[in-house]
């Protein structure tokens, strides 16, 4: 989703790099009783130092990439996504012994729709508020290049080049193509959650509350919403659980964890290896600075790197078990 | 049958008079009440399957009682009660001719052989230890036999080519049906006809000892008919060596079972309710009562009111226009192990017959929801279509007919209305001749499905491969 207005960095310059106590230089090896390095020159920040001994190399410098608003509807909607697929392929796959006993160990047929329904709700309520932000940015606010600008979801033209110079790419015939602040499958990645939300979220609605949408749907419209329904969350399920985690997680330059949509931060490096058009954009236009931020303190990382993990596991699991389930092997 | 035995075992042979005074044997009390029983209540059958020497040996004794002797209780214990009071209601009446025809048919049977009574045989068969030649225990025990249906009778009535002593060592089997002809005549051609020599003993007992069925202690004893009969159809070993259904663990763990065994009720159906007791037939024979067509009569004689609604139902008419696939009790209940009949049970019950319709709810929330939990309120088949008269949905009484449709949801869904109950239940979305929307709608989801992952296998796998070969 486009960038809101950052959080101002602490520090605009590097001459004043924030040296908090919590985090004097909390990566590894820069323990307490370790020399504190001096902030880096500024010639000195860019991610390829060449210069510098293991006690003067200079600090990473850390960008901010997603807002806090946008790291929580992340982490709400993945923890109510894990919920809704371990409840929902419970009843999707109920005739399974897994599916079966997993129920009996939650309570019953009664407490999974229950959970299935409490997550759809939560989750309801975090893409509602999305929906009302992107109104009211839109509309209200009336934001520049919300809609078509380098920074927006909508897909473009040179979402096509990049994805034609990424296949390109995959098969050795051109360089790698460089990207802009959402990737296309980054793009997917939304559009897929948006519609997926849509789709699942209103047939779901018109299974819960039937007679009343039965008031004025066709009949065949209350089973069509079983079949899509289904359907739609195994897509979702099968390609966020695949798909999503290989490409945003996993993939080997950022394995065994990418945790920027947890801890909100990417180093130069990454920034410039993931979203180079993003960054060369912001230094031409001077912006650069303004998304500069601390390094996030080590147990936080430690915590998103847990939590990434955790779900992760839970997701492969489910995934593992609808394959076998689908397939029937 | 052979005294050697009873020698080896260390008992002389007594004389013969020497337990009771020599006039016991001809004036003994107990054993010729019952016959004049027989003589009053059943001339003709008594007349016809009894030898001379039988009649003799009965009649003596009849001068010996007086009115007074009758209606002494010591006396009467050894009468069936039921008997007893018959007798004693028309003693007044009949004591008078009856007492002059007995003293005339003695007369006429006196001379034939000398009557025996059973102090003779049990003076020395009395030693319950005593065996024959082959070890076979020929010993009596008193007291049971005297306490037993038969205790009345003279041993030689059933003994009847055994007419003085000493008696053949191979003394002829005995025949039950000399006096119990209807029951002998009735184990012709059943299953048990040839079951063992002597089919009578299996399920009656020692037949010195049996006692009457509404004893508590009979083997036929309504509450002791299964295991009666689990003597061999509960053994699972005997009954696989014998090709025998092997049921009598089903039908203990039924509902029928727990009523016997638990509940001790005398109504409940114990296997002879179903399978009959001396003319069992094997259930292929159409006359037999668990013939597949007779099932439902069968069951109705005490499920009366569940047959007439089979009768009314789709079924019970199936059956009655001769459809042999028509299903009856059993398919739905089954024989033996029948349980409480919960809707839960239903699906895999109508399944087994209705593929398509289980295979079609199989895809539905109502099947969905019944895996998860076996006391979860849904709907299976029973749900909506009822239980016994089911009627096709183009009968206006029936549950699923488009009119009763409202009512019958709303029993679950609140709120059901006119547009909610057009939801199509069994609706077939892999057909298309079926139902070409939702076929079409499933198609849709299962290529977007496939393209969307398809694409980004691909595109992934790339990505991976690039990846590690651009970092070595």
């Amino acid at each position: 989703m486009p960038d809101q207005a950052m959080p101002k960095p602490v520090t605009p310059t590097q001459s004043q790099h924030p040296v908090t106590g919590d985090d004097p230089s909390g990566r590894p090896g820069a323990g307490q009783t370790e020399p504190v390095t001096q902030p880096a020159p500024a010639q000195q920040t860019s991610a390829q130092q060449t210069t510098g001994g293991p006690i003067t190399q200079p600090e990473e410098r850390y960008f901010q990439r997603f807002t806090v608003k946008q790291r929580w509807s992340h982490a709400i909607m993945l923890t109510t996504f894990l919920g809704l697929a371990a409840t929902g392929l419970t009843i999707l796959f109920s005739s399974n012994a897994w599916a079966q006993r997993f129920a009996a160990l939650v309570g019953g047929f009664d407490a999974i729709l229950f959970l299935h329904k409490l997550c759809a709700v939560t989750l309801t309520a975090v893409f509602l508020y999305h929906v009302y932000d992107l109104m009211v940015r839109i509309f209200i606010k009336k934001e520049k290049g919300i809609l078509w600008g380098p920074t927006s979801m909508v897909p473009n033209l040179k979402d096509l080049k990049h994805m034609i110079g990424n296949f390109r790419w995959f098969l050795g015939l051109g360089p790698k193509p460089t990207a802009e602040r959402y990737a296309y499958w980054e793009k997917f990645d939304y559009w897929a959650v948006f519609w997926g939300m849509v789709i699942i979220g209103s047939s779901g609605y018109v299974m819960w509350f039937g007679p009343f949408f039965g008031r004025f749907l066709p009949g065949w419209a209350l089973n069509a919403v079983q079949i899509v329904h289904g359907e739609e969350a195994l897509l979702a399920i099968t390609f966020i659980f695949s798909i999503h985690f290989v490409n945003s997680h996993l993939r080997p330059d950022c394995f065994p964890m990418d945790t920027t949509v947890f801890t909100g931060v990417l180093t130069e490096e990454e920034f410039k290896q993931r979203h180079l058009d993003e960054y060369q954009r912001l230094a031409a236009e001077g912006k650069l600075e303004e998304k500069l931020t601390v390094k996030p303190q080590a147990g936080f990382v430690t915590f998103a790197k847990v939590m990434g993990f955790t779900a992760v596991f839970i997701g492969l699991v489910l995934l593992v078990l609808t394959v076998r389930a689908y397939f029937r092997i | 049958m052979s005294l050697s035995g009873r020698a080896r075992s260390g008992g002389a042979i007594p004389p013969l008079p020497s337990r009771k005074p020599l006039a016991d044997l001809f004036f003994s009390k107990r054993p010729s009440s019952k016959r004049l029983i027989l003589e009053t209540q059943e001339p003709a059958k008594t007349s016809s399957t009894s030898t001379p020497a039988n009649r003799s040996s009965l009649v003596g004794p009849v001068w010996a009682y007086t009115p007074a002797q009758l209606s002494n209780p010591d006396q009467r214990a050894f009468l069936p009660s039921s008997l007893f009071s018959r007798l004693s209601r028309y003693r007044r009446t009949l004591a008078a001719p009856l007492l002059s025809a007995g003293c005339v048919l003695l007369l006429l049977a006196l001379p034939a052989t000398p009557a025996r009574a059973q102090t003779d045989c049990l003076a020395c068969h009395g030693d319950v230890t005593m065996t024959d030649g082959a070890g076979h225990n020929v010993g009596v025990d008193a007291t049971k036999f005297h306490a037993g249906i038969h205790g009345s009778l003279h041993c030689t009535d059933c003994h009847s080519d055994i007419k003085g002593y000493p008696h053949p060592a191979q003394p002829s089997k005995v025949d039950c049906g000399t006096c119990h002809a209807t029951e002998a005549a009735d184990l012709v051609g059943s299953v048990h006809q040839h079951a063992s020599a002597q089919p009578c003993v299996s399920c009656h007992g020692n037949p010195h000892y049996i006692l009457p069925k509404s004893n508590p202690q009979s083997a036929v004893y309504p509450l002791n008919v299964p295991a009666t009969c689990g003597k061999c159809h509960g053994n699972a070993q005997f009954a696989k060596q014998h090709h025998l259904t092997n049921v009598y663990p089903e039908y203990i763990d039924s509902i029928h079972g727990f009523a016997v065994s638990k509940e001790g009720l005398l109504v409940a159906a114990n296997c002879s309710s179903c399978h009959g007791s001396h003319h069992i037939l094997s259930p292929t024979d159409p006359q037999s009562p668990t013939y597949r067509a007779n099932i439902p009569q069968t069951c109705g004689k005490c499920h009366a009111g569940i047959l007439t609604k089979y009768m009314a139902g789709v079924h019970g008419q199936q059956l009655k226009a001769g459809n042999p696939n028509a299903p009856v009790c059993t398919d739905c209940h089954t024989a033996h192990g029948i349980t409480a009949a919960t809707s839960a049970l239903s699906t895999d019950a109508c399944g087994r017959c209705h593929q398509a319709q289980l295979t079609t709810y199989r895809d539905t929330f109502h099947s969905k929801v019944s895996h998860l939990g076996a006391y979860v309120e849904v709907a299976r088949c029973s749900d909506c279509h009822g239980e016994h008269d089911i009627l096709p949905p183009s009968d206006p009484l029936s549950t699923v007919n488009p009119r009763n449709l409202v009512k019958t949801c709303g029993k679950c869904h609140q709120g059901a209305n006119a547009g909610f109950v057009r939801y199509q239940p069994h609706a077939n979305d892999r057909s298309w001749r079926q139902s070409p929307v939702l076929f079409s709608i499933h198609l849709f989801m299962v290529v977007l499905l496939s393209s969307v992952l398809t694409f980004f296998l691909i595109h992934t796998l790339l990505w991976l491969i690039r990846s590690l070969i651009d970092r070595a």
